[in-house]
């Protein structure tokens, strides 16, 4: 199985949206590496014509009547209330585009 | 009042005779969590005033309706600590991490207004590893817990605030989530009983989320009786937890287990390499006492039990850096920077395990395990009652011995993240001590919806047994 780079963190840490000083790309290169090896041993188990699970309760497709709950509604003050930054009772987002480029 | 009433009927006898008002249970309760907080470092906030306020209210449900207030409020004056993950309206909940350090929520959990609905007294939010990553309380934003125990140690994670609370005498029920160890653990680490309920009996509903497929909402307390009272009030249906169902318990009498008619599995693989030596005598010593009391001992095994860990590192980061991917610092709480070390590394991890090329190696692969794993215990429940096994292959441990080490972290859930994985129920028992007075608990795990089952067994062993009216004496 293949090692970690420090560019494969940098990889998985910009899909995660997660910004790493150098000295944590190096930690956690490591680290995730030890964790990586362990999972190796997972190779020796026979897994054919096993299916997978991705959950116990044996459930599916559970419904409920299409009905709106008021006390489950959040108003717009109730909303908003996490955060400090508003405007005019919207959330503030960060800019995706600037004026700079198309 | 001189003590503090160990038991839920204790007290409630207490409060109808009049013995002492629930604002008087509250003052107790307070004076230490005064006195102690600071230095174990249990409590993220205290909810002083709402203490007080839900303690008049049971009062006067007394004054006016005396014992009667009891079949309406089963938990009448029941004072609970919160785990930080659970949320609280108008209570500020931070998951002990620092992106939700100022976070107040808009509603309360489903446990949590059951519990208010049924009289519980909420005194406040317990520490815990952030976000429930971890089997210490040492990854909390907001610093460690320590035990009650042993100050040096750690109490078991993630639950850690709830078990500190509970074991030192700040709240009488403490409320925790199991995704992979994390009340049992802290339970066993604390002398506490400790349920992680059946994965679709108690509402996950208001909870914040770390791995879907894994995460049950349980509970410590004294005593086996207690958590039953505890888990009749969270149980059931509730329509805002699709995979919660009604089942109805089975009861099971304590004679049916004293007639012989209990048959309890040994599993071998859970005492092999690594488990500590007084945990292993401690635990020989409990199946010696079922077995005096006519519960017949079988050795069964569950083969897979040496992958549980590792498909637990799979798939448990893979449903967390999913779950974590909702914060972004704009509706509520901070931005992704203020993740801690092992949020990050737990992100990390399941992206990568998640990403093109590594899905079909790593967490297609878990979860086929996964199965092998489900399939280990359905043909152990087809000899055996339920199985007994230790909770943790070590007592407590030193405060930063494992710190650096995530593999050698990791590993010290390796007998409990099976029931997780599986979606079976796992009850902590207070089981003994170890030389230097260390808590050692065993846990005993039954099929799907056992619940009463394990309750049943849990009783008839406390009442052969002292160990949970060994209290801390701080």
């Amino acid at each position: 199985m293949a090692k970690l780079s420090e560019i494969d963190v940098e990889h998985v840490a910009k899909l995660a949206k997660l910004e790493l000083t150098s000295d944590e790309v190096k930690k956690f290169r490591n680290q995730l590496g030890e964790i990586l090896e362990y999972m190796d041993q997972l190779m020796e188990v026979d897994v054919a014509m096993v299916e997978p699970t991705s959950q116990t309760t044996g459930l599916t497709n559970v419904v409920r009547e299409d009905e709106i709950d008021m006390t489950r509604v959040f108003g717009q003050k109730e909303a908003i209330s996490g955060t400090e930054k508003t405007l005019n009772g919207y959330f503030v987002v960060p800019a995706l585009l600037n004026k700079n480029n198309e | 009042m001189s003590d503090l009433p160990v038991t839920i009927s204790e007290l409630q006898r207490d409060l109808v005779k009049r013995n002492f008002s629930a604002v008087e249970v509250v003052d107790n309760y307070l004076a230490r969590v005064k006195a102690f907080n600071k230095e174990l470092n249990v409590f993220n906030t205290v909810t002083e005033d709402l203490a007080y306020k839900q303690a008049k209210m049971a009062d006067e449900m007394i004054a006016e309706k005396g014992e009667k207030a009891l079949s309406e409020y089963p938990l009448l004056g029941v004072v609970v600590a919160h785990k930080d993950l659970f949320l609280t309206k108008g209570v500020r909940t931070t998951a002990s991490s620092k992106v939700l350090d100022s976070f107040v929520p808009e509603y309360s959990s489903t446990v949590v207004i059951r519990m208010e609905r049924a009289g519980a007294i909420m005194i406040g939010k317990t520490n815990n590893d952030a976000w429930g990553h971890g089997s210490s309380g040492e990854n909390s934003d907001f610093g460690p817990t320590k035990n009650p125990w042993d100050s040096s140690r750690v109490p078991g994670g993630s639950s850690s605030g709830s078990a500190a609370a509970v074991a030192g005498g700040m709240a009488m029920v403490g409320t925790g989530t199991d995704t992979g160890s994390s009340v049992r653990m802290p339970a066993s680490f604390c002398n506490l009983v400790g349920l992680k309920p059946t994965y679709g009996s108690v509402s996950r509903y208001g909870v914040v989320a770390f791995a879907s497929s894994l995460d049950t909402m349980g509970h410590m307390t004294q005593t086996v009786e207690d958590n039953r009272k505890i888990f009749e009030v969270v149980a059931g249906k509730d329509e805002k937890d699709g995979t919660v169902l009604n089942h109805k318990l089975q009861i099971t009498n304590n004679k049916q287990i004293r007639k012989g008619k209990f048959r309890v599995g040994i599993p071998k693989e859970y005492f092999g390499e690594g488990i500590d030596i007084e945990v292993r005598e401690i635990i020989e010593k409990v199946i010696e006492e079922y077995k005096k009391m006519g519960v017949e001992i079988v050795e069964v095994s569950l083969p897979h039990t040496k992958y549980a860990v590792a498909v637990y590192y799979i798939v448990q980061p893979a449903e967390c850096s999913s779950n974590l991917g909702r914060y972004d610092g704009v509706r509520f709480g901070k931005g992704r920077e203020f993740f801690g070390d092992e949020a990050k590394r737990r992100i990390m991890l399941g992206t990568y395990v998640l990403s093109a090329g590594y899905y079909d190696a790593y967490y297609l692969r878990a979860m086929k395990v996964r199965s092998k794993l489900i399939e280990d215990f359905s043909k152990a429940y087809a000899q055996v009652d339920a199985i007994l096994a230790p909770v943790s292959p070590t007592p407590p441990f030193k405060l930063g011995e494992k710190n650096n080490d995530p593999v050698a972290m990791y590993l010290s859930d390796i007998y409990t993240v099976s029931a997780n994985l599986a979606g079976i129920p796992g009850l902590a028992v207070p089981g003994g001590f170890t030389k230097n007075g260390l808590p050692v608990g065993f846990q005993l795990m039954g099929p799907r919806f056992s619940e009463e089952k394990l309750f049943a067994l849990g009783e008839v062993y406390q009442r052969v047994t002292k160990w949970h009216e060994r209290r801390v004496n701080l």
